[in-house]
C-alpha cells in the first residue's frame, strides 16, 4: 500500500482502516505502523475509537475497509483488496501471534494461574504439559506470582490476576503485544505492580501497543504516542513533541485539561 | 387389604422398573438431543437459531399431555408406526429437549463475552474454545438446574399410563382395578415417586451448593 | 403417508375445543385464586412459626411438588372418596387437586418473596408504630406482591397448561375436547396442530397481559 512508506521496518502495519457501526464511524482512515521493539501508548477520550483500534489488530473486530499488517501478513482477510475473511483457522493461528491483555483481565475461572498459562501453550503450541508448566512456572516468576501457579483466579487479587493475564500472554511469545487499558479495573495502589511488569516487558525488547489512561506512564515508558480524537489519529509522534503539541492541537488541549482537571 | 396389597407387590415393582427405563432413556435422549440443539441455538446460523427458538417455544407452551397424544395419534396417521413405548419415550424426550434446550442456552449466556475474547486471543479455534473455556464453565451452570429438572421427566413419564403402557401410574390403577383398595394404593404409590424425586432434588441441591464457591 | 389435512371437521366441531378452552381458563384461575390463599396463608405463618409447623408445611410443599400431577387428580377423585364421605364432581375435584398443587408452589414463591422484603423497610414500619399486623399488611405484602409477581404469572400460565390433565377424569376442558375430536373423526393431526396453536396463542395472550399487570403494578404503588 502506498501509505505504509517503511514496510520494510514495520512490524506492524495499519493501512487507511475504517469502521463504522451502522452509521457512527468509529475509526475514520487510521494510519499507524509500529516498529520491532517499539512501545507504542494510544491515548484520547472515551469514544475516540483507540480500544476498537486494538481490537481490529488481532481481529476481535473486523473492519469495513483498509489493511492491517504483521509481519507483512494481512491480518483479517486472506486478500485487503477482496476482503476474504480468514477461515476459523488461519484466524486462530494468526491471533496466537499476538498477544492480548483486557482491561476485565478476562482469565478463566475454572483453570489455576498457571492453568490459564498453559491452556494456548499445550492446545496452540502444542507443547506438552510437563514443558507448559516450566514455561508457566518461568512466567509467573517473572510477573512476581512464582507461589501462585496453583491458585484460581477467584483467590488472587485484582492486581495479580492481571499479572496473570500479562504473563498468559507473553508465553505464548508473541510479536506484539496489546494491552486495553489493562489498570482501568484497578485498585489505585495495585496499578503500580502491573505497571512495573509492563515496563521491564518494554525493557526486554517487546513490541506492545497499549491504550491507556496513565499519562506518566504513557510520557516516560512509551517510545511514541498516539493520541485519537473522534476515530481518528490527531497527533503521533515522541511523547514530548506529542504534549508540546498541546499548544497547536486544539482537541489534545481539551483532551489534557479534562484529563487534569480529574486525575490532579 | 395388605396382603392384597402385598400379593400385587411384584406387579408393582415392575411397573416402577418401568417408569425408571422410560426416564432414564427420556434423560439421557433428551440430553444429547438438547445439547446439540442449544449449541445451535446459541451458536448456530440463523436459519438454524430461527428453527430451534421454533422448537422450543412451541414445545414449552403446550401441555405435556397434548405433546404425547399429537405423537402418539398423530404419527400412524401420517404413516410413522412406532410401539407406543417408543411414541412415549419420543414425545417426552421432545419436552425434556426443550427444556434441555433453555438450560444450556442460560448456561452459556451466563458467560462473560470477555472469555471468549481472551479465547480467542491465545489462538484458540471455535471448537477449542468451546471445549476448554465455555464447556467447562456453562456445565457448572448447567447442572444444577438439570439434574432438578430429572424430576419432571419421572413425573411426566406418568402420564404415559395413558397410552396403555404398564408403568408405576398404570400398575397401580390396574391394581386397583383388581383389589378396589384405591386409597392406599395411590397413597403407596404417592410415596415411591416422592421417594425418587425428592432423593433427586436432594442432590440437585448439594450440587449447587458444592458450586457455589467456583462462581465468579 | 400422503396425508392430506382437512380442517373441515374440526370446524364443525370447534365448540367442542372454544368450550374446552374457556373451561380450562376457569379451572386454572378458580384453582389459582383458591392457591393464591393457600399460599399466601402458608407461607406467613411459616416465617413465623415454630419447627413442628414450619416442619408440616415443608412436608405439604416438598410432597405435591415431588409426586406426578396426575396421580394426584386420581387421588383425590378415585381415591378419597372411599377414604371419606363426600360426594363431587370431577370438575370440583380436578380444581381442589389444582388448588392445592399450585398451593404448594405458591408457598415457596411466597415465602421467598417474603424474606427478600429489605429488613429496614420493617424497621421503618416499626419505627412510625406500626403494630405487627399493620407491619404485614401495609408494608410486607405489598413489597412482596411486586417481587413474586413475575414469579405469579409463571406459575398461572404453567397452570393453565397443566389444566390438560383434568381430561383425565373426563372434565370436557381443551385437551378434552381435542381428543373427542381425535377419536370421532379421525382428523387427528389437523385437531392437534388447532389445539396446539390455541394453547399457545392463550398462553402468550395471558403472558402478555400478564406483563401489562407487572408494569401497572410497579408503576401503580
Amino acid at each position: 500500500m502506498a501509505t505504509s512508506s517503511n514496510n520494510s521496518t514495520a512490524l506492524l502495519d495499519i493501512a487507511e482502516v475504517s469502521k463504522s457501526f451502522g452509521s457512527v464511524s468509529v475509526l475514520r482512515s487510521v494510519s499507524l505502523t509500529v516498529a520491532k521493539g517499539e512501545v507504542v501508548t494510544v491515548i484520547g477520550p472515551s469514544g475516540s475509537g483507540k480500544t476498537t483500534l486494538l481490537r481490529c489488530v488481532n481481529f476481535l473486530e473486523s473492519y469495513d475497509s483498509g489493511s492491517i499488517r504483521i509481519d507483512g501478513k494481512e491480518v483479517g482477510y486472506r486478500d485487503a483488496g477482496t476482503r476474504q475473511r480468514r477461515s476459523e483457522r488461519d484466524l486462530a493461528a494468526m491471533r496466537a501471534e499476538t498477544g492480548m491483555v483486557f482491561q476485565g483481565f478476562n482469565l478463566f475461572p475454572h483453570l489455576t494461574a498457571a492453568g490459564n498459562i498453559m491452556l494456548g501453550l499445550t492446545k496452540v503450541r502444542g507443547k506438552s504439559s510437563a514443558e507448559a508448566r516450566s514455561i508457566a512456572e518461568h512466567w509467573l516468576g517473572r510477573v512476581g506470582l512464582g507461589h501462585k501457579a496453583d491458585s484460581l483466579p477467584a483467590e488472587l487479587s485484582g492486581g495479580q490476576q492481571q499479572r496473570v493475564g500479562i504473563a498468559r500472554a507473553v508465553a505464548m511469545e508473541p510479536k506484539i503485544l496489546l494491552l486495553d487499558e489493562i489498570t482501568s479495573a484497578l485498585d489505585p495502589e495495585l496499578v503500580g505492580e502491573v505497571l512495573a511488569v509492563v515496563r521491564s516487558l518494554a525493557e526486554d525488547g517487546m513490541t506492545m501497543v497499549m491504550v491507556t489512561h496513565e499519562m506518566a506512564f504513557a510520557r516516560d515508558a512509551s517510545s511514541r504516542i498516539v493520541f485519537m480524537a473522534d476515530g481518528g489519529v490527531s497527533a503521533v509522534g515522541p511523547p514530548r513533541e506529542v504534549l508540546a503539541a498541546e499548544t497547536t492541537n486544539e482537541r489534545l488541549r481539551t483532551f489534557l485539561a479534562r484529563f487534569r482537571a480529574s486525575h490532579f | 387389604m395388605l396382603g392384597q396389597i402385598a400379593y400385587a407387590l411384584p406387579f408393582l415393582a415392575q411397573g416402577f422398573a418401568l417408569t425408571l427405563w422410560v426416564s432414564l432413556l427420556v434423560v439421557v435422549l433428551s440430553l444429547v438431543a438438547g445439547v446439540i440443539l442449544g449449541v445451535g441455538l446459541v451458536y448456530g446460523p440463523a436459519p438454524i437459531r430461527w428453527a430451534v427458538r421454533i422448537f422450543s417455544d412451541t414445545i414449552r407452551g403446550i401441555p405435556i399431555l397434548v405433546l404425547i397424544f399429537f405423537v402418539y395419534y398423530g404419527l400412524p396417521a401420517v404413516g410413522v408406526h412406532l410401539q407406543s413405548f417408543w411414541a412415549a419415550v419420543l414425545a417426552l424426550t421432545l419436552f425434556k429437549t426443550a427444556q434441555v434446550v433453555e438450560y444450556l442456552r442460560g448456561a452459556v449466556a451466563s458467560i462473560p463475552k470477555g472469555q471468549s475474547e481472551a479465547a480467542m486471543a491465545i489462538g484458540l479455534t471455535f471448537r477449542q474454545r468451546l471445549a476448554y473455556v465455555i464447556f467447562p464453565q456453562a456445565f457448572r451452570r448447567f447442572l444444577p438446574p438439570w439434574i432438578n429438572g430429572v424430576t419432571d421427566a419421572v413425573k411426566g413419564s406418568a402420564l404415559v399410563s395413558l397410552l396403555g403402557i404398564t408403568d408405576l401410574m398404570q400398575a397401580i390403577n390396574q391394581v386397583i382395578g383388581r383389589t378396589y383398595e384405591a386409597m392406599p394404593l395411590y397413597i403407596l404409590g404417592a410415596l415411591i415417586y416422592f421417594a425418587v424425586n425428592y432423593a433427586l432434588s436432594y442432590a440437585s441441591r448439594r450440587l449447587e451448593r458444592r458450586f457455589a464457591f467456583i462462581r465468579d | 403417508m400422503g396425508y392430506t389435512l382437512n380442517f373441515n371437521l374440526i370446524w364443525r366441531h370447534f365448540d367442542k375445543l372454544w368450550g374446552g378452552l374457556l373451561l380450562s381458563l376457569e379451572l386454572a384461575v378458580i384453582s389459582i385464586a383458591i392457591g393464591i390463599v393457600i399460599g399466601l396463608v402458608l407461607a406467613v405463618w411459616y416465617v413465623s412459626a415454630g419447627r413442628v409447623v414450619r416442619g408440616i408445611i415443608a412436608a405439604y410443599v416438598e410432597f405435591i411438588r415431588n409426586v406426578p400431577l396426575i396421580l394426584l387428580v386420581y387421588l383425590v377423585f378415585y381415591g378419597l372418596p372411599t377414604v371419606v364421605d363426600l360426594v363431587y364432581s370431577a370438575q370440583t375435584s380436578f380444581v381442589a387437586t389444582l388448588a392445592l398443587y399450585s398451593g404448594a408452589y405458591l408457598v415457596e414463591v411466597f415465602r421467598s418473596g417474603l424474606e427478600a422484603v429489605p429488613r429496614g423497610q420493617l424497621d421503618a414500619g416499626k419505627a412510625i408504630g406500626l403494630t405487627p399486623w399493620q407491619r404485614l399488611i401495609h408494608v410486607r405484602l405489598p413489597t412482596m406482591m411486586r417481587i413474586t409477581l413475575p414469579a405469579l404469572s409463571n406459575t398461572f400460565i404453567s397452570l393453565f397448561k397443566d389444566t390438560s390433565v383434568a381430561s383425565v377424569i373426563s372434565v370436557p376442558e381443551l385437551t378434552y375436547g381435542a381428543q373427542w375430536i381425535n377419536f370421532n373423526t379421525f382428523r387427528i393431526v389437523e385437531v392437534y396442530l388447532v389445539v396446539t396453536a390455541m394453547y399457545l396463542m392463550t398462553g402468550y395472550i395471558l403472558l402478555f397481559a400478564l406483563r401489562l399487570v407487572e408494569r401497572w403494578y410497579r408503576t401503580a404503588r
